[in-house]
């Protein structure tokens, strides 16, 4: 539904978006996560044809974002950060003036303003005059303004920013209610949203894509990292790491040099999907190691998303480099 | 074309809940009514005073009071209208900018030229709208002459006003598509506004030089004169027909530098 290839977006001698490809497909979530200023918005700038791209190419529905901007745009609802509304309209003026400039026919606009105003749960303040609204009613109607003319891709840009706690939850459901109709990108700076919300996530960091990655929600997420605290037996730590490393699924072994009681913390990555806990227990304890600690890894997706905003010098270099090599 | 009519009607449904539109409405007709009770009065004492001398002399009376009084009228609507139309005008983009709707028209199936041909309609309309109760001052000028002022002027006085107002309202939306602050774009609107009256003083002395010739032909009130005179002369209107294109087409050129620049 939506394919970027090499997408660029230059702002002077910023890169904001540095050479990006991902691709969504049809009924998927996708979470967009960065820290601010990363590069999301310009992203989704691009998509909607707010902005043209410096290089590469974005295609939504099989039309390109330049080439065929106002197909594109019939396909695609947008929320912008702070939801695009005029304060002295009602939510159904507000709604109806959007449907015309979205090109909806005119005998669906009233059945559609309708139904938007259902999705989004604001039918009961249809007459209200969108200043009165409260914050999250207001990204409701935002909401609805992106829902109002069907469209079949919906992109979301931070659209739990600003709510409390409750009205997130709702914002949240909402959007998993739209999922397999709709095709949906939804940016986000935090992390537990997307592992709510979405199918897959793509980290982005500084323009570049460092993670693009499935979320399992079903799955057990820490199953792919294990960490593991010995206190060494007979042949020492050498011997309990060639151990781990016999076993079938294990992909790397990380040992650290033991500390003053004679305990090694030993960090294992395993093959996606495979839950070795209960085998490298029954190993290490049969060898004659003692064994103090074993956990899965739960932070994974954290783990990366930390890696990425905290290593701030190594993550400029290359993007820096790439940058002029492409100028040049 | 229906993407425009989009716009013209959300345009339309925001000024009628716009507190400054009614203001500037407002402001215009009171300004327009003052104005024509004054000139009206000093008509009046002028005829006296003619009649006066007529009997005394006996030369026969040889003045067209409705005339002037319509001259006068249409003249002065013209300046009301420089102090006016940046009212109506620098919400225009400035107000969408400001508030993040200008992203919403921007990214709807409608071309930049659909949008600002709609936000343009639907200001004229606005002033038609505001010109319309004038309409008032002409009926009462009409019913106290005798005889009544030529229907000629009067159309050529209105076409001219049009004209001006057409001008200003495409100049003014440009200037406000330059800012996010509608107060800033308001300013710079009258300021400029300014500018083409002012040139009207300035080259009155100095009509002989080039620099002269070019400020009169510059000149935004200038033009209106052969107007209110119930002359149609083609040279004005190109000059507001340019004016007209030239602010359409600088507006249509921000947009697209708006979606260039970094947000």
């Amino acid at each position: 539904m939506i394919e970027v290839e090499g997408l660029t977006k230059q702002y002077g001698a910023v890169r904001a978006v540095d050479e990006i490809s991902f691709r969504v497909d049809k009924g998927e979530i996708l979470g967009f996560l960065g820290p601010n200023g990363a590069g999301k918005t310009t992203t989704m700038r691009i998509l909607t044809g707010f902005l043209p791209a410096t290089g590469g190419t974005a295609r939504v529905a099989g039309f390109d974002v330049f080439e065929k901007s106002l197909e594109v745009r019939k396909r695609i609802g947008y929320l912008p950060e702070n939801p695009p509304i005029y304060p002295e309209l009602s939510v159904q003026g507000y709604l109806d003036a959007v449907a015309r400039l979205k090109q909806v026919p005119s005998d669906r606009r009233k059945a559609r303003v309708d139904a938007a105003m259902e999705m989004a749960r604001i039918s009961d303040k249809r007459a209200d005059l969108i200043k009165h609204l409260s914050r999250g009613y207001k990204q409701r109607v935002g909401l609805a303004q992106a829902l109002v003319h069907d469209p079949e891709v919906i992109i979301l840009d931070e659209p739990t920013v600003g709510l409390d706690p409750k009205q997130i939850i709702e914002v949240r459901h909402l959007i998993k209610g739209l999922a397999g109709n709709h095709t949906i990108i939804l940016s986000t700076h935090i992390l537990p949203e997307v592992s709510m919300t979405c199918d897959r996530v793509v980290i982005i960091h500084q323009g570049r894509i460092v993670a693009n990655r499935p979320v399992n929600a079903g799955q057990d997420p820490g199953s792919e990292i294990v960490i593991l605290e010995i206190k060494p037996g007979s042949g020492g730590a050498p011997a309990a790491k060639a151990l781990v490393e016999r076993l079938g699924g294990v992909k790397r072994v990380e040992m650290q040099t033991p500390d003053g009681n004679g305990r090694v913390q030993a960090r294992i990555e395993c093959e996606p999907g495979r839950d070795l806990r209960s085998r490298i227990a029954a190993e290490v304890v049969g060898h004659g190691h003692e064994l103090f600690e074993l956990r899965a890894s739960r932070v994974s997706l954290e783990e990366i998303f930390l890696q990425v905003t905290t290593q701030e010098a190594p993550g400029a270099a290359p993007a820096e480099s790439a940058a002029t090599g492409a100028a040049s | 074309m229906k993407g425009t009519y989009a716009v013209f009607r959300k345009e339309m449904s925001l000024y009628f809940v716009s507190p400054i539109a009614y203001v500037a409405v407002g402001a215009f007709l009171f300004l327009a009514g003052i104005f024509f009770q004054g000139i009206l009065a000093e008509a009046n004492e002028y005829a006296m005073r003619a009649a006066m001398q007529s009997m005394q002399f006996g030369t026969p009376l040889d003045i067209d009071i409705p005339g002037e009084v319509m001259r006068g009228f249409f003249g002065v609507t013209g300046t009301i209208l420089l102090f006016v139309v940046p009212m109506l005008t620098m919400g225009a983009y400035a107000e969408e900018r400001r508030r993040g709707t200008m992203e919403l028209l921007m990214t709807s199936p409608i071309t930049d030229l659909e949008i600002v041909l709609g936000k343009y309609f639907a200001a004229i309309s606005l002033f038609l709208i505001m010109l319309l109760p004038t309409a008032i001052q002409m009926g009462i000028l009409f019913r106290a002459s005798d005889p009544m002022p030529p229907w000629r002027m009067m159309l050529s006085g209105y076409l001219g006003v049009l004209l001006l107002g057409a001008s200003l309202l495409a100049i003014g939306q440009f200037l406000s598509s330059l800012t996010e602050s509608q107060i800033v774009a308001g300013i710079w609107t009258f300021l400029v506004f300014l500018m083409l009256w002012i040139l009207d003083f300035v080259i009155r002395g100095s009509s002989s030089t080039v620099a002269g010739a070019v400020a009169q032909y510059v000149s935004i009130l200038r033009h209106m004169n052969d107007f209110t005179r119930g002359v149609v002369d083609s040279s004005n209107l190109v000059y507001y027909a340019s004016m007209i294109l030239l602010g359409l087409f600088l507006t249509l050129r921000s947009l697209d530098s708006m979606r260039w620049r970094r947000a």
